[in-house]
């Protein structure tokens, strides 16, 4: 069962070797190595549903010589995430880039992004994540200039030096903890903080945090350290804007969490909490304001993840406040939910813009009124991402904000129920300002689908988000074994 | 003052000035041997920390080390790869 | 470079940055100070010494490139494979140099076979002294450069083709190793002692040919224009530079 936690990282390893070699195949292989991963993640989860938790000593070497792969429910619920979402975005890109010059570059890179992502979820050891952290950004920057254009590169430059400025930093506080602590495995770390030895270890490791937050909070997009993205995100090739913003910056995030709530959980307090909720709650309205004032689909759908990354970040005050127990695994399982609902609803959205944009030929709102009404199948898979970026009923997020309500009431915190509420009412704002365009009196069209294979995976990734995602929360909570607590 | 102290404090200056010159200077090339100064910081500190009075030297921290130079060496020759696109010709 | 992305900063904001920044510095030394003087880390030698008999090398940091931490190397490897990758995907190689003249020529004539076979010995060294993949493909990388200095275009590479599986050859050859473990019911990258120096020398003989590869290819700068000569494949062709130009 663990040889699934290693082949997480050698199936697409393997797929990104194997089309490097022979581009002239890119897209079979890689959409092949993309169906291989999704069967391996799955045999994974299940592993996970039945141990709850997986565990593998690399080369057999224990650590803190050796480096460690665990997965837990929370990588096991990510890795699925990816693994279904990069799965949909494959099968978009074999159609979106049909020019083989271009597919020759893509299928490399995005299955080394893949590898990247994999490993982030699973290891257990701080520098082994430096490695993946940096396989990752420059892969993303790297397949974000595939558009070629003059303003891509520019904005993946940006996002590149960015990104290396928070793996530095990140760096930095790793070569300090290993200074201090003499390893860098998750478990031996988080006893040792537990034990508390020494005031001096106490505040080096809570220097070290810090600088790693802010490293990985850069590269998660948290407010006001977003700039970078709307940019990146917006000018990228359409599933390469979905990867981006469904998965890339959530891993930053799961990174942030993993660190903050079980290695580090000693150290940290409820005043620095407080201060990722605030940078959160400023994320929410900047983001869902710009969302509202964009004059692009992409840029909306940017600005909405810069939004919806702040959702994720209200939730560590309130989860700080919590004792263990019941109402906390609730939140937590809460805070997954959300990350997951997100990252299929943003990467639905985001691959509907560029099949909007390609029908078009620009992705302008204010004009794009006939294409949506020629597009049902792409019009229906902007309604449901719409719904759950806005966090309606039946999607993923509404289950999460309904908890993430529950938990703020409960801990005394209800300032952060006013920013919930105005985001939402921000986000039904900008959702209805693009779905108003799709309502005219034009004739109904005769076909559901144009391109099933470009609208499809969209319409699938977007009915995830919006329909399985708050329907059927039960397996999810199974895998985070908490009880959900809303029935 | 030991010499391995020494060696951190140079690093922790290092990481500093690298940010400092990495956000206050606009040209990329600056930029990103601003990047690199900030790595040799980093560096500098795990080299520092390898070192153990009266034994020999722990070996995982140079590891590191070499790893995160092909690492740095990587992402900056990307970067000037961007930084050639962008300037559009490329007889340098 | 003349490539600028952001307007000047303000002087007002350029000062704080200086200001947080020294007191950022100070933070980091005060911290790292205290903790040093009461309750310095041990380190990892003693382990690491422990276990070098069961590692098939003799040299520890070879040890934990190659065997402990082997996954770091694996995907550091891919890193650089990323960023050839990337550099291809922005563009084709510029042309290079023209031919370069008879001091240079000699020069490079003499410096290149030296650089080779500095390579192989560090590759080899490896094992029990400092040196090793990196140490000795950045010297064949030197190699490729000082060919590409000279006038060669392609800085000594083989056609994009042979490039490609030269890129590839030494993460393969990790994988493989890793999947050969698995498969033999041991853990992935699991060597069995009796092997484990082998299989170490193996990967690191692939690892310094691709790492050798990448480093040029990146130097290079872009994807490789389709060629019309028939390229002899492999790295160790270096032929001496033409001293007609």
């Amino acid at each position: 069962m663990t040889d699934s936690l290693v082949l997480a990282l050698v199936v697409p390893l393997a797929g990104a070797l194997l089309v490097t070699a022979l581009p002239a195949h890119a897209a079979r292989i890689g959409l092949f190595s993309v169906m291989l991963n999704t069967l391996n993640i799955a045999l994974l989860t299940l592993g996970v549903w039945q141990h709850d938790e997986l565990q593998l000593a690399l080369g057999d070497w224990a650590p803190p010589l050796g480096i460690g792969f665990v997965a837990d429910g929370l990588s096991a619920a990510m890795l699925a995430m990816t693994a279904l979402v990069s799965l949909a975005i494959s099968v978009y890109a074999g159609d979106y880039f049909r020019d083989p010059a271009r597919a020759r570059h893509f299928w490399p890179l995005w299955l080394l992004l893949l590898t990247s992502l994999n490993g982030l979820f699973l290891a257990a050891d701080l520098f082994n994540l430096y490695v993946n952290l940096e396989l990752l950004g420059l892969s993303a920057a790297a397949l974000g200039a595939l558009g070629g254009q003059r303003t891509a590169l520019e904005a993946n430059l940006r996002y590149l030096l960015v990104g290396l400025l928070g793996s530095m930093t990140y760096l930095l506080g790793v070569a300090l903890i290993y200074s201090g602590f003499s390893t860098l495995d998750f478990a031996q770390l988080a006893a040792q903080l537990a034990r508390g030895d020494a005031a001096a270890s106490g505040l080096l490791g809570a220097t070290a945090l810090g600088l790693m937050v802010m490293g990985l909070a850069l590269k998660a997009a948290l407010f006001p350290l977003h700039f970078w993205l709307p940019p990146a995100h917006g000018s990228a090739p359409a599933p390469v804007s979905a990867a981006l913003s469904a998965l890339v910056v959530k891993a930053a995030f799961y990174l942030i969490l993993r660190l903050w709530l079980e290695v580090f959980a000693p150290l940290t307090t409820q005043g620095a909490a407080n201060l990722l909720g605030l940078l959160g709650a400023g994320a929410v309205l900047w983001g869902s304001w710009q969302a509202l004032r964009a004059e692009r689909l992409k840029l909306l759908a940017a600005y909405s993840t810069v939004a919806q990354l702040g959702y994720l970040f209200l939730f560590f005050p309130i989860l700080q406040g919590l004792p263990a127990g019941e109402t906390r695994s609730n939140l937590f399982a809460a805070v997954t939910l959300m990350a997951l609902a997100h990252g299929f609803a943003k990467s639905g959205l985001f691959l509907a813009a560029g099949f909007v944009q390609q029908q078009a030929g620009h992705d302008r709102i204010a004009e794009l009124g006939t294409t949506l009404q020629q597009l049902p199948a792409t019009t229906l898979t902007l309604a449901l991402a719409g719904t759950a970026l806005i966090g309606l009923p039946p999607s993923g997020s509404f289950v999460a904000k309904w908890l993430l309500l529950g938990g703020a009431m409960a801990n005394g915190q209800w300032w952060w129920v006013l920013v919930l509420l105005a985001g939402t009412l921000l986000a039904v704002a900008y959702v209805f300002r693009l779905m108003t365009r799709a309502f005219g009196l034009e004739p109904t069209p005769r076909h559901f689908f144009t391109q099933a294979r470009a609208e499809g995976p969209a319409l699938l990734l977007a009915a995830m988000a919006t329909g399985v995602l708050g329907v059927a929360t039960a397996p999810l909570w199974h895998l985070l074994g908490t009880s959900g607590g809303l029935g | 003052m030991d010499a391995e102290l020494l060696y951190a404090s140079a690093g922790f200056i290092l990481f500093v000035l690298g940010i400092w010159s990495l956000l206050l200077h606009r040209l990329l090339i600056r930029k990103l041997i601003a990047l690199n100064i900030m790595g040799s910081g980093v560096f500098h500190l795990l080299i520092a920390t390898a070192e153990h009075h009266g034994e020999p030297a722990d070996p995982v921290p140079h590891a590191l080390v070499l790893t995160g130079i092909v690492v740095a060496v990587s992402a900056t020759a990307l970067a000037l790869s961007f930084g050639r696109a962008l300037r559009g010709d490329g007889d340098d | 470079m003349r490539n600028s992305l952001e307007p000047k900063p303000q002087r007002s904001a350029a000062l704080l940055v200086v200001v947080l920044l020294i007191l950022l510095a100070g933070l980091l030394q005060w911290v790292y100070f205290t903790h040093a003087a009461t309750a310095p880390g041990a380190g990892l030698t003693a382990l690491a010494q422990a276990e070098l008999p069961r590692s098939g090398v003799t040299n520890p940091v070879t040890a934990v490139l190659l065997n402990y931490r082997a996954l770091d190397t694996l995907l550091e490897l891919s890193v650089l494979l990323t960023a050839m990758l990337g550099i291809w995907s922005l563009g084709p190689a510029t042309p290079g140099y023209q031919q370069a003249g008879a001091v240079f020529a000699g020069l490079a004539a003499w410096v290149v076979p030296l650089l080779i076979l500095s390579g192989g010995y560090l590759l080899w060294i490896g094992a029990k002294a400092p040196g090793g993949a990196f140490q000795a493909g950045a010297l064949l990388a030197a190699a490729g450069v000082i060919q590409r200095l000279g006038g060669d275009p392609r800085a000594s590479l083989p056609n994009e083709s042979a490039q490609r599986w030269l890129a590839i050859a030494g993460i393969g050859i990790f994988a493989l190793v890793g999947l050969a473990t698995l498969v033999a019911g041991r853990g992935f990258l699991d060597y069995p002692l009796a092997w484990a120096g082998w299989l170490i020398l193996l990967i690191e003989t692939f690892a310094t040919l691709t790492i050798a590869t990448l480093l040029t290819a990146a130097y290079v700068g872009g994807q490789p224009p389709p060629s019309q000569t028939t390229a002899t494949p492999g790295m160790h062709r270096m032929q001496a530079p033409d001293r007609k130009a």
